[in-house]
């Protein structure tokens, strides 16, 4: 073994041969921060993109576009999508999508929270890291498999059996009409979705709760708690913002899903009362439609459905990860 | 009654926990057990049949997926992990690193059909109207995010001691940081990037109006390409028995390529890939 006063200096020697280190350490950060920049570049981006190509549409319609419908000449009944005349109402498309999320979470939440209460409170060690893991897995899978599986098991599924059942006996509510025979339609894109969103609900979930202090679940059960009341008291009470995060992060999710929502929707613009009728949403007219769009009005109209998609999610998320992060400052960052 | 309001509340929980557990396990079994019986050589050896006709494979779609992920790797790694370089080791704490990790995070949850219209309107035009490359600059920009979020929490892992040691011996900070931090860290930036790597490669939404598809062998840049989760939505959507069968086989290919990724990232990271440094 060599002396190390001969070695350090080897090193020095060796790194003063590559020239001026201060010119070199200046560049690479500033290479470094011209990299991290790009995120801002990436979103200015999509957003100068977007109006860019949807002025067309904006000029034409402004705010109406999201609000207006029109009357077909024939049938006197209302329509809003019909791009060979020039209308466009972007109308049932959000009513789509938020019919379609707001389901998806009603299913999703309380089953996510119930599995983080299970995961974090009451499973056994052994069962933690596999039911975890599974969970995760759920989360990998591409959308257009949820897709697959959602055409071939599910839809003949609710088709066969459940819509039936809803109709029977909640036919009177006026939510569920049997005039779709096939099965396709806001009840299968809400079932799918909420499959799709679980995980990340539970996930986070599972992180908020992970970040409050163990001491607060003793103090409770000190004063002679039952286990339930623990969690109730100690646990999600304190968590409560960063689970009301975790759902808005959801809800993110399932307003920009595609093409599950797609595959199973049934894509027809329309607006009705029935869950069980056919409908599309913000992101299903735009995957079917955009590669052939009729006319560059009729882009631009997609264009803009998406430029609403967009701001309607950054806002989402912006919100979702500041309730998340005013709970686990100070826990490790993950990401999902 | 506490005792039963405890009991019942146990009994929920464990009950969503099994109605979350089973459709995974319906959606698994299912998929191998259609994927399976559909896969055969000639899924991986020809291209596709004319429409209605019986037989015939999804080689060009393997390979378009091949070329379309190593071109938004092309993109996204390399900006990615330089972002993950300058919010641990440069902008730890700064007004601008939270702003950068923010923003990521947010964009992280923009939807990936956005991404597609955004370039769309930026590659796609008369002269080139679909194309390989605008596909991998979609599936690249969507890397990015993520990349760089896994590199600062691994390069967070290594110890302050490991960048003073290095420091101390009067190495320049660039190097400090790529041959000892990033180093030490590598296992871990690795294992991040093939996480994004499996998200973007399921990736069908951004596509569709990208790389378009094509039922031929294709590996130009400027021409459409094939891709496995662009043939899946074709054929799902299609009339025909026989490309509802292939559709689950490439389903199975494509979820087997995934999960395979995950796994492998979840076993490195839970050995603790930074047991020799710390």
């Amino acid at each position: 073994m060599q002396p190390p006063v001969a070695e350090v200096s080897a090193i020095r020697g060796f790194l003063l041969s590559r020239g001026n280190s201060a010119i070199a350490d200046r560049g690479f950060r500033w290479l470094m921060v011209f990299c991290a920049l790009t995120i801002f570049g990436i979103v200015v981006l999509i957003a100068t993109e977007l109006v860019r190509s949807s002025h067309l549409t904006w000029a034409r319609f402004g705010f109406r576009f999201f609000f207006s419908e029109f009357v077909n000449p024939d049938t006197k009944l209302p329509m809003y999508w019909d791009p060979v005349n020039g209308h466009f109402s972007a109308l049932p498309f959000v009513f789509g999508t938020l019919v379609s999320s707001f389901l998806s979470l009603l299913l999703a939440v309380p089953l996510a929270i119930g599995l983080a209460v299970f995961l974090t409170e009451m499973c056994p060690r052994w069962l933690r890291g596999p039911l975890a893991f599974v969970t995760e897995l759920l989360a990998a899978i591409p959308s257009v498999i949820y897709g697959l599986w959602a055409m071939f098991v599910l839809v003949p599924l609710l088709r066969d059996y459940v819509n039936p059942t809803l109709v029977k006996l909640l036919g009177w509510t006026g939510f569920f009409n049997d005039d779709n025979p096939t099965g396709l339609g806001f009840l299968a894109a809400g079932v799918i979705l909420a499959i799709m969103i679980l995980p990340i609900i539970s996930s986070l979930t599972r992180e908020v709760m992970n970040a409050v202090p163990g001491s607060q679940r003793e103090a409770v059960l000190a004063l002679g708690a039952t286990r339930w009341e623990m969690i109730r008291v100690g646990v999600l009470r304190n968590a409560r913002i960063g689970i009301v995060g975790a759902i808005i992060l959801g809800l993110g999710r399932a307003l920009g899903e595609t093409m599950a929502v797609t595959m199973v929707i049934g894509n027809t613009p329309q607006i009705q009362r029935s869950l069980l009728a056919s409908g599309a949403s913000m992101a299903s007219v735009i995957a079917n439609e955009y590669a052939e769009a009729a006319n560059d009005l009729h882009l631009s109209a997609l264009t803009e459905i998406g430029l609403a998609l967009f701001i309607v999610t950054i806002i989402v998320n912006a919100l979702a990860r500041l309730l998340v992060w005013a709970v686990t400052r100070g826990a490790p960052a993950q990401v999902h | 009654m506490r005792t039963g309001v405890d009991g019942l509340a146990t009994s929920l929980a464990v009950l969503s926990t099994v109605l979350v557990v089973v459709p995974l396990v319906a959606i698994f079994a299912y998929l191998i057990y259609k994927g399976a019986s559909s896969l055969n050589i000639s899924f991986f050896t020809q291209i596709p049949k004319p429409e209605g006709e019986l037989g015939g494979g999804m080689a060009n779609a393997i390979v378009g997926s091949g070329v379309l992920l190593g071109l938004a790797s092309l993109i996204g790694v390399p900006i990615g992990i330089s972002g993950g370089i300058f919010l641990a080791e440069f902008g730890r704490g700064t007004k601008l690193a939270n702003a950068v990790r923010f923003t990521a995070d947010v964009l992280n949850g923009v939807p990936s059909i956005v991404m597609g219209i955004a370039v769309y309107a930026l590659i796609v035009t008369p002269r080139m109207p679909f194309s390989a490359l605008s596909g991998g600059v979609a599936l690249g920009i969507m890397m990015i995010p993520t990349v760089t979020r896994t590199t600062e929490e691994m390069l967070l892992m290594v110890p302050h001691a490991v960048r003073e040691a290095a420091l101390a011996l009067g190495v320049p900070n660039w190097r400090s940081v790529l041959s000892i931090t990033v180093r030490t860290a590598s296992p871990g930036i690795i294992t991040g990037c093939m996480l994004a790597f499996a998200r973007v490669a399921g990736e069908t939404a951004p596509l569709i109006f990208t790389a378009f598809g094509n039922s031929n062998w294709s590996v130009a840049l400027n021409q459409p390409i094939s891709a496995l989760p662009l043939e899946i939505y074709r054929y799902a959507i299609s009339p025909y028995d026989d490309q509802h069968r292939q559709a689950w086989a490439a389903a199975l290919v494509l979820v087997v390529l995934i999960v395979a990724a995950v796994s492998l990232v979840r076993f490195v990271t839970s050995r603790g890939t930074l047991k020799g440094a710390s």
